[in-house]
């Protein structure tokens, strides 16, 4: 049974979210027997409920509560106040993500040291090497149940794969299946095999996909350690006067502020929200924010360098049916700076339905050039680009103090202009992109440029020295020791790949540190 | 096609006997805009059923599909026929009968060619009424369920089991 506590019980740890970072790390703590209140800002929506329907699954799960941006990326003209495609439920956006499960290459945490000084960028060895998280990447990949590791067959290749595949083949690309993915090709612990639904964006409907919505948090709640309190929105977190955390506020269901007490905090919003609520949660001994005596919180956001590429081709296709990244190709991935920017990208098969397209495909666009593409849509493969982006400190989430969220809090702005080594990488991303569908006769191919960011990074990132990182190598705060920062934006730098598989290895590894910390009383 | 009761209350016959050609495809009358084989009618409240035809005229100029009947195109701009809308919709669509009185047309239904309208639309895409219009669209035409077919996607799966069984992996040419 899902466990109660009181609001004054003083000796719960907090997690605020419950996706990739908060889901696990919650299941994790509450399998070593401590105490957990995780607070979700959105409801609990389960396999039952998923929508195959791209605009009302959006309307059912996504976060779409005010932001505003600026800079010069495209989804700021395009998108002005959604700059991010996340999740806002139970699960987070394990609800919605692909399930591509990649580990970080070795030197994707050294990256100062490896790429060397690269103008405008902040770059940072992680205060971590591959080898410290080997062994939490072995357990989040048994624990997800990822394709191709642990005598897990890969997926069968739907449409757009074998196409993908073939050009791929054809410009002599060595490293090319169908993935290391988190969704089940045979029955894996307790979740169906994958039944090629292709609506994988919009919560597996069979939960042959992990998530931590039906995965870690029914197991966590089994322990009767963890309560998971849904629509419950935290607003601040607050200190006592030694500067160490001892409560959150949220508005509740019903829109009443309450207040939980807490032995220790873990932040979990996802990079835009996480930074948001230390920043909303300045006070008299934190004037710039909760744990910012580095000025750090907010910058270095990241969001991977994006792009897709669509081809037409003379026959038909049919990318929509089955898995929806079916497939990659890790050629580009390495670190070759004879390619003109430093680190590397994968390509991913990728589709979207016809709503979700005409949105997407060229945001603005009008006119025939644009509908004779959609006309051509049963006859199209998609692919998308996914690399290393540069951390640039004047690439930041700040509090809007002139737009306020239901809550009359201050909503986050999203700042981003692109690096000079983003744009050449995405140059280079699409020309191969291209060439993989001309390969195998592609009549038409379309460049599309970034879609609203999925992978959110960086903005509390950790670091060897308190001066140039929010939080150590366990993610816990420099400023504050019983705080911690437990999502994606504690990446030092982003690498190529995608993120979800090293948030679940970081927050295995950050329950264990928790939990020793606490059993000796230092936090 | 049988003469049976259409949308607004009249046969097909009624309905074209009481109605006047705007443009090749649309038909008006006193309170409803129709093809002009009448298949299709529908009634216009706060509007009037020329500014209607001109609206639907101007979103099939915004995304042509020639595959796609004015029918679709009309629920897509349905939702400005209210008296909220009305003023707003009414000043873009004289901005637009201006544009087409300029280049020496009755109004911007007698553009006859696509490519004149389109050089009308290019030259005021910045405008507010224009990317209402358009923004409006991207949803109101391409959420419609009926037009997913017509671009061969086949929508929600999961009650049918999803593709495993059904053509997932069945390309032929490749």
């Amino acid at each position: 049974m899902a466990a109660k506590y009181d609001l004054n019980d003083d000796s719960v740890v907090v997690i605020i979210g419950t996706g990739a970072g908060g889901g696990v790390l919650a299941n994790e703590l509450a399998q070593k027997g401590v105490s957990v209140v995780a607070l979700e800002a959105g409801g609990r929506h389960l396999p039952k409920d998923y929508i195959n329907d791209e605009w009302t699954s959006f309307g059912q799960l996504a976060w779409t509560d005010m932001r505003t941006t600026s800079g010069d990326w495209r989804v700021s003209k395009d998108f002005s106040n959604l700059p991010s495609w996340i999740v806002k439920a139970v699960g987070g956006s394990t609800t919605h993500w692909a399930g591509a499960s990649l580990r970080f290459q070795e030197h994707e945490f050294r990256t100062k040291t490896v790429y060397g000084n690269v103008p405008g960028a902040n770059l940072l060895d992680w205060p971590i090497t591959l080898a410290d998280l080997a062994p939490y990447y072995d357990r989040a990949e048994k624990k997800l149940g990822v394709t191709r590791t642990n005598g897990i067959p890969g997926l069968p290749g739907n449409n757009n794969y074998k196409v993908f595949e073939a050009g791929a083949k054809k410009l002599g690309y060595k490293e090319v299946h169908t993935g290391r993915m988190a969704i089940n090709s045979k029955p894996y612990d307790d979740r169906n095999s994958c039944q090629q639904v292709g609506f994988c964006f919009q919560g597996c409907k069979y939960g042959a996909k992990w998530s931590s919505a039906y995965s870690d948090i029914p197991k966590g709640e089994a322990t009767g350690k963890l309560e998971v309190r849904t629509n419950a929105h935290v607003i601040k977190i607050e200190h006592n006067n030694l500067g160490e955390v001892n409560g959150v506020v949220y508005m509740d269901e019903q829109g009443r502020p309450q207040r939980q007490s807490a032995r220790a905090v873990c932040v979990a919003g996802n990079s835009l929200e996480s930074p948001r609520l230390l920043l909303n949660s300045a006070s008299n001994l934190f004037p710039d924010g909760l744990a910012n005596s580095s000025g750090q919180v907010g910058r270095n956001y990241m969001r991977h360098m994006t792009a897709s590429v669509y081809g037409i081709f003379d026959k038909p296709v049919r990318m929509w049916r089955g898995t929806t990244m079916a497939g990659i190709i890790s050629d580009e991935s390495k670190h070759d700076p004879s390619r003109g920017f430093v680190g590397g990208y994968e390509m991913e098969t990728l589709s979207l339905g016809i709503p979700f397209m005409a949105a997407f495909l060229n945001p603005g666009a009008w006119g025939r050039e644009f509908t004779t593409a959609l006309d051509s849509y049963e006859n199209m493969a998609g692919m998308w680009l996914v690399g290393e982006d540069m951390p640039q400190e004047t690439n930041r989430v700040t509090v809007n103090h002139d737009v306020k969220d239901q809550y009359g809090m201050p909503v986050a702005n999203v700042h981003f202009d692109d690096h000079p080594n983003d744009i050449a990488m995405r140059n280079h991303a699409w020309k191969q992109g291209t060439a993989v569908y001309e390969a195998v006769g592609a009549t038409r191919t379309m460049p599309t440029p970034p879609y609203p960011s999925t992978h959110n990074l960086g903005t509390n990132r950790m670091s060897a020295n308190p001066r140039d990182g929010v939080v150590n190598k366990w993610g816990q705060a420099h400023d504050v020791k019983n705080l911690f920062i437990s999502d994606g934006s504690q990446f030092t730098t982003g690498a190529a790949e995608n993120p979800t598989l090293t948030i679940v290895s970081l927050a295995i590894r950050q329950a264990e540190y928790i939990a020793d910390q606490m059993s000796r009383q230092a936090i | 096609m049988s003469d049976s009761n259409g949308p607004v209350g009249l046969s097909r016959r009624e309905l074209l006997s009481k109605s006047a050609a705007v443009c090749a495809s649309l038909v008006v009358g006193s309170s409803f805009v129709a093809s002009s084989t009448a298949v299709w009618a529908m009634e216009t409240n706060s509007l009037s059923p020329t500014a209607m035809a001109t609206l639907i005229q101007m979103a099939r100029d915004i995304y042509p599909h020639d595959k796609i009947g004015d029918e679709y195109y009309a629920k897509a701009v349905k939702g400005y026929d209210n008296a909220d809308m009305k003023g707003n919709i009414e000043a873009g669509i004289a901005s637009l009968d201006a544009a087409a009185q300029g280049r020496g047309y009755a109004n911007y239904l007698a553009v006859g060619w696509e490519q004149e309208r389109v050089a009308i639309l290019r030259d005021m895409e910045r405008s507010p009424f224009f990317q209402q219009i358009r923004g409006g669209l991207v949803t109101g035409l391409y959420n419609q369920k009926e037009v997913w077919p017509i671009f061969g996607y086949e929508g929600s799966s999961f009650e049918k089991g999803g593709y495993i069984n059904r053509g997932f992996n069945d390309i032929n040419w490749i």
